[in-house]
């Protein structure tokens, strides 16, 4: 059976992991491959990488750590950031990326998704999505990083990108993120029901039962994080073996 | 030891050359002929569309030069639909080795079904073979496709997404995974090993 998807994400910035990653007794917290190559090896499903460098010498150290990440690490991993056009993408899966991950240049440009994925196969295309429920119970999408509200709504989006090639949504709930209550499930559930591609949930989890919620409640494909694993508050080992004791189908290594 | 990956337009080549050089082995990327026929080993690998694949192969007479490989060849993803029959991907013709039509997945069969079939599923292992031993039965490997190879007499192991599917297949000196073992973790480590002993 298909399992559902632990992935931690790793936010670099000039070649080094930002978000204050706290482990005891590991060194190379700060450098993202061997961070990468620690959650491989106690069971990460996948790892994304997000470049928040804005500099182009910064770029070009991130294409580097691309090919770093692709020779030591043996699991699939996603890279975001500052991707604007098909040649970002041919620069960064050359590089040995699986797949590339758009935000709001997708939004600004929608096109983008259907020229990525005719080059290169639906399956390389992540499509991430900001949003945020409003006061009038709409979800609406953010584009720079949640600064600037756009007027398209989450499951139109959603449902738009993957009719234009996207292969996975990855959606992060405005409202959840930070704050360590869950994942935003019942969006969840509105987009597993109206798509026909995988859909990984972000923002929110602060504890092992908020993954449980997600998949179960949320009927989410996978499940994205950072801080919780940064900071050692959740093993992803023990993440996982908590899960299959609650009856969620997991890879168990 | 000389292991070659065939180079062609269907991405993914680089990631295979990764994963060998984790397990020690220096291989190259090449389309030459007879670097091709001359190495020990010979892997196909692919993230692509069929036809387009197909195409390129055909224009450039590889289609022939793999048909004829006798050394151990082992085919990944695409790699394992163009060594099929036919793929109903944009209909292509393919090469042939293995006794069996390329589908897409249907999800008129089942609401769930998300395609691609993308993420970690576990392997049966149905005919005692060299590639994937016993011992990784029911163990986790990494999917991502949209096209399957139905079971037939070439199945050696499956895995199930809605219908069981050919996660291996053997002929001959052909192997051929749907899965990625270059991408598979330790149990990706270990069949690539396997395919290096043969």
């Amino acid at each position: 059976m298909l399992a559902k998807r632990i992935i931690p994400c790793l936010d670099v910035k000039d070649g080094t992991t930002v978000k204050g990653v706290n482990f005891v007794n590991f060194r190379d917290a700060g450098d993202p491959v061997e961070l990468g190559k620690r959650y491989s090896d106690e069971g990460a499903d996948e790892l994304v990488y997000l470049d928040i460098t804005a500099s182009y010498e910064g770029r070009e150290t991130f294409i580097d750590l691309v090919r770093r990440v692709a020779a030591r690490v043996s699991i699939p991993f996603t890279v975001g950031g500052g991707i604007g056009s098909v040649d970002d993408v041919a620069r960064l899966l050359g590089a040995g990326a699986d797949k590339i991950s758009i935000n709001s240049s997708a939004l600004r440009r929608p096109e983008l998704i259907s020229e990525i994925s005719s080059a290169y196969g639906n399956q390389v295309c992540v499509v991430a999505i900001d949003a945020r429920l409003e006061d009038n119970g709409e979800w609406i999408c953010y584009v720079k990083g949640g600064h600037e509200p756009t007027e398209r709504r989450l499951v139109e989006w959603a449902h738009e990108a993957q009719e234009r090639g996207a292969g996975e949504i990855l959606f992060t709930s405005m409202n959840h993120d930070g704050v360590k209550q869950g994942f935003a499930n019942e969006a969840l559930l509105q987009l597993h029901n109206a798509l026909s591609i995988p859909v990984i949930a972000s923002g929110g989890c602060g504890s092992m039962a908020h993954f449980k919620d997600a998949f179960e409640l949320g009927q989410c494909d996978a499940a994205l994080a950072a801080s919780v694993f940064h900071f050692g508050e959740i093993g992803i080992r023990e993440l996982k073996q908590y899960l299959q004791k609650e009856n969620i189908n997991v890879r168990t290594i | 030891m000389s292991v070659a990956i065939v180079k062609y337009n269907a991405g993914n080549v680089f990631s295979v050359q990764c994963a060998l050089q984790r397990i020690g082995v220096d291989a190259v990327i090449t389309d030459d002929f007879e670097a091709l026929r001359r190495a020990d080993k010979v892997i196909f690998p692919g993230v692509g569309e069929a036809s387009t694949a197909m195409d390129y192969l055909r224009e450039r007479g590889l289609d022939e030069v793999i048909k004829n490989l006798t050394q151990p060849v082992l085919g990944i993803c695409i790699g394992l639909q163009l060594l099929c029959r036919s793929s109903e991907e944009g209909g292509a013709q393919c090469m042939g080795i293995f006794d069996t039509d390329i589908k897409r997945f249907d999800n008129s069969l089942c609401a769930e079904l998300k395609i691609p079939h993308m993420g970690w599923n576990t392997l049966e292992v149905t005919t005692p073979n060299l590639l994937i031993p016993e011992s990784l039965r029911e163990s986790y490997v990494y999917y991502v496709h949209s096209y399957y190879a139905p079971i037939c007499r070439h199945t050696i192991a499956t895995t199930d997404y809605v219908v069981p599917f050919s996660a291996a297949l053997h002929r001959d000196n052909f192997y051929a995974t749907q899965f990625h073992p270059e991408k598979s973790g330790d149990v990706g480590e270990t069949i690539l090993k396997q395919f290096m002993a043969l």
